[in-house]
């Protein structure tokens, strides 16, 4: 049997940042009615590798082929008009537009007025068609994050791609939802459309692709089935090297409650109610994980407990002190750490040295400062001290923070909030964007400090680091708690329905 | 102050409030379609006095006050193209490159005349133009239906531009460049196409304002426009990005204006105390934009250049 030409072909596909080798030499297909995987952690090069294909970017060497013919794709309009969608990470929509406004952006047989009637009857045609429920007429900003997606879907659709890149398309997604997305894209497939599917997490791989290609610092390393492997294959393929996926965790020893919220209500940057009425109790020695899609007040509720935004109603009880409207010096001081969800705004100076960021909450303070000049041998040698104890991989303690990887910034905060030995520790989606190595060391750490005593508040949008690392698993929903379950009695599929909204 | 409140006075106010409200309006209707597309243009100051100084030279030398006009708007084009190269394909700040084109103006048509004129010689521009039968309705007809022509174009395009902006194809574009310029580009458009677009028809129509003024206070001095191309600017957050806001702020300041001018005149107010109602309408429009910035989001992209890379 002779294997029919692919709808896409990469051939010795090499990309070079200023320093970096993003793709090297990359080789990669797709057959029509196929699902393709690619797998790799984040800065393996899966993202250049895809705007490369979409014209975003353009390659170094190597040559594209559709359906055989070598195609030069150098913009969007070239990968567009070759049959190719894109259904991005950072969803690409305009929030101020309607749906049908949305779908009916770029099309080429667009005159001089649009016709947006008649791009919401297509659309609703496609709805139907796929099972892709959503209204043309109403305005993106309304939508929540699923109906979202569908949206990018339908624009897909419309221009009748082809090929289907979708970058991480799960993230954002609770458990059904990307069941619901599973079955979209199966049956996109067997329309005999080919799909690539670009993600890290190795379950869903494992669940929707056809075939596996796994990349490594811009190299593909192999390229399996799913029926032919494994999780801990593939993450020692990701990774390198063997990776313990869950970390070892001895039962909780619970003590006291350290940290006690009531009631608690906070504002939104619009004005509107982002955490309602919101209520929970952390023990000493265990973690809580609060689970939920992005953009139901886990940021608010994050910030309002480390004194960065101001508390509207309810008490936040540090060891029975109360600290409802303190600054986040005062919380700190009262034994509070917190490891932001944006690391570069909140976490770290970008410019400042990798020694700087690390004295940052102390710098006013004895040893590190005395009558208001900084003394910078004791801020080198706590630095030399916090880098080696936590496994920072930097060049040295005054490189530019801004030039490490991801997790290693994650790191660094995380030496600098741990060095203040809290009572309580405040972790806002402490392994996003970071690699499995260093998301695996952090997970460790957090447990580690636990197992010290410390109350833990794990916020994150990814259900499996919740599930991984949490004692009692709480779920939000509109700023409101949701439910509370001891792990051991966790359902996903009863976490996935709270996420939703629905099954309180 | 009882003067004040007559029929002749309220006739006056509100046909020259009419008439000083164009120039905002023409400025401040350019400056919308470029916000929406991302593009903060404060060298709207200087184009106009350009193109003030183009329809007035022009019309000083040819006596066809139509020249003039084209003159004007022709200033704008070209001035849009230069802004164009400097935000767009430079990506240089926006807000610092306006203020360059805003000295620029300034500096420029001053030369200028002063080269080319030296001693402020009147110019004739358009007669009125009584619209038929709407003009002879008594009072009304007068505040409303006897203007020069370029008042009524000016007020013309107030719906073509909220057309444009919400029913073609390239308002789609300027509304999504406006919000999410990587959304649209993933889509195939043209970032810099749309923001060339609009950049050129904001300049033009700053250019226009500028000629108009020129053209209805029939002289050309330094510093013509003393301001009124910022306050077109202003006047864009006024109306909350929308022309039909944007008229009505226009209105409302050319209203004010002519208020404070019919005081004057009437003795209401004299000396210091006329500078200080001379500042009326600035004060106005700041008390409205505090209201209204808190209240409306303006365009996501505004001020930001697009670099596909980042």
């Amino acid at each position: 049997m002779t294997t029919p030409t692919p709808l896409l072909r990469l051939d010795g596909i090499t990309k070079r940042f200023p320093g970096v080798l993003a793709n090297d030499s990359v080789d990669f297909d797709v057959q029509a009615g196929e699902i393709h995987a690619l797998l790799g952690e984040n800065g393996a090069g899966k993202s250049t590798l895809m705007k490369i294909l979409y014209g975003l970017y353009n390659q170094d060497e190597g040559q594209v082929f559709l359906a055989g013919e070598p195609a030069d794709i150098t913009r969007p309009s070239d990968a567009i008009q070759a049959g190719l969608a894109m259904i991005h990470q950072h969803f690409m929509l305009v929030p101020t537009l309607s749906v049908a406004e949305n779908v009916a952006l770029g099309l080429a047989d667009s005159g001089f007025l649009v016709d947006t009637s008649s791009v919401a009857d297509r659309i609703s045609e496609l709805s139907t068609q796929y099972g892709l429920a959503v209204d043309p007429e109403s305005n993106v900003w309304q939508l929540a994050v699923g109906e979202r997606q569908r949206v990018e879907i339908i624009k897909a659709l419309y221009r009748d791609c082809r090929l289907l890149i979708l970058d991480e398309p799960t993230a954002v997604l609770t458990p059904q939802e990307v069941e619901e997305l599973f079955v979209i894209l199966r049956r996109m497939a067997d329309d005999s459309r080919g799909l690539i599917f670009i993600s890290h997490k190795l379950d869903e791989v494992l669940a929707l692709a056809d075939r596996i290609t796994v990349l490594r610092d811009g190299r593909v390393v192999g390229e399996t089935k799913p029926e032919a492997t494994s999780k801990e294959e593939l993450a020692r393929m990701m990774v390198g090297r063997p990776v313990q996926l869950t970390p070892d965790k001895k039962p909780s020893q619970q003590g006291r409650v350290r940290l006690a919220i009531e009631g608690l209500q906070v504002e939104g940057d619009r004005g509107r109610r982002a955490v309602n009425n919101f209520s929970i109790d952390v023990r000493g020695g265990e973690i809580v994980g609060i689970a939920g899609v992005s953009g139901n007040g886990q940021r608010e509720l994050a910030e309002a407990l480390a004194g960065l935004r101001p508390v509207t109603g309810g008490r936040i009880l540090l060891d029975d002190t109360e600290v409802t409207g303190s600054t986040p010096r005062e919380v700190r001081g009262a034994g509070l750490a917190y490891v932001p969800e944006e690391r570069m705004r909140d976490g770290v100076v970008g410019e400042f040295t990798v020694a700087e960021n690390l004295v940052l909450v102390d710098h006013n303070a004895e040893p590190y400062c005395r009558r208001g000049v900084l003394r910078m041998r004791n801020i080198a040698e706590r630095a030399v001290t916090l880098v080696e104890r936590f496994n920072v991989k930097t060049p040295t303690i005054d490189t530019i923070t801004r030039s490490l990887s991801g997790g290693n910034i994650q790191k660094l905060i995380l030496a600098r909030e741990l060095s203040a030995e809290p009572t309580v520790l405040v972790a806002s989606q402490p392994t996003r964007g970071v690699d499995i190595g260093a998301a695996e060391y952090i997970h460790r750490r957090l447990v580690e400090e636990r197992d010290r005593g410390t109350a833990i508040l794990v916020i994150s949008e990814d259900l499996d680091e919740i599930l991984t690392l949490a004692d009692r698993v709480a779920v939000m929903f509109e700023g409101r708690l949701m439910a509370v379950r001891d792990r051991a009695a966790v359902r996903v599929e009863e976490i996935g329905l709270l996420m939703a909204g629905s099954g309180a | 102050m009882s003067d004040f409140f007559t029929m002749a006075s309220l006739v006056f106010v509100v046909g020259s409030g009419i008439r000083l409200a164009t120039p905002f309006l023409l400025a401040a209707l350019g400056e919308t379609i470029g916000q929406r597309s991302g593009v903060l243009n404060l060298g709207v100051e200087g184009v106009m006095l350009l193109g003030a100084f183009g329809a007035y030279y022009t019309i000083l030398e040819t006596k066809t006050p139509v020249l003039g006009v084209l003159v004007g708007i022709g200033v704008g084009l070209v001035m849009g193209v230069v802004y164009g190269l400097v935000t767009v394909s430079l990506r240089a700040e926006q807000g610092i490159s306006g203020i360059g084109i805003f000295l620029f103006g300034l500096g420029m048509s001053d030369l200028l005349f002063q080269k080319q004129v030296g001693t402020p010689l009147p110019i004739r521009g358009f007669d009125d133009w009584h619209i038929p039968l709407l003009s002879e309705i008594p009072k009304v007809g007068e505040m409303f239906f006897q203007h020069s022509v370029l008042v009524y174009l000016a007020f013309v395009l107030v719906p073509v531009v909220a057309f444009l902006i919400n029913r073609t194809t390239f308002g789609l574009n300027i509304r999504a460049v406006g919000e999410n310029p990587a959304a649209a580009d993933s889509l195939g458009v043209s970032v810099a196409r749309v923001r060339y677009g609009t950049i050129i028809l904001a300049n033009l129509l700053a250019g226009l304002a500028g000629a108009v003024l020129a053209i209805e206070l029939g002289i050309f001095q330094q510093n013509l426009t003393s301001g009124q191309g910022f306050i077109a600017v202003a006047l864009v957050y006024f109306g909350a990005w929308r022309p039909t806001g944007v008229m009505a702020g226009a209105l409302l300041f050319g209203l004010v204006s002519a208020t404070v001018l019919q005081w004057k005149t009437l003795g209401i107010v004299s000396g210091a105390a006329s500078s200080i109602t001379a500042m009326a309408p600035a004060v106005l429009t700041i008390v409205a934009l505090v209201i209204i910035t808190r209240t409306v989001g303006q365009p996501s992209a505004l001020t930001k250049p697009f670099d596909r890379g980042s």
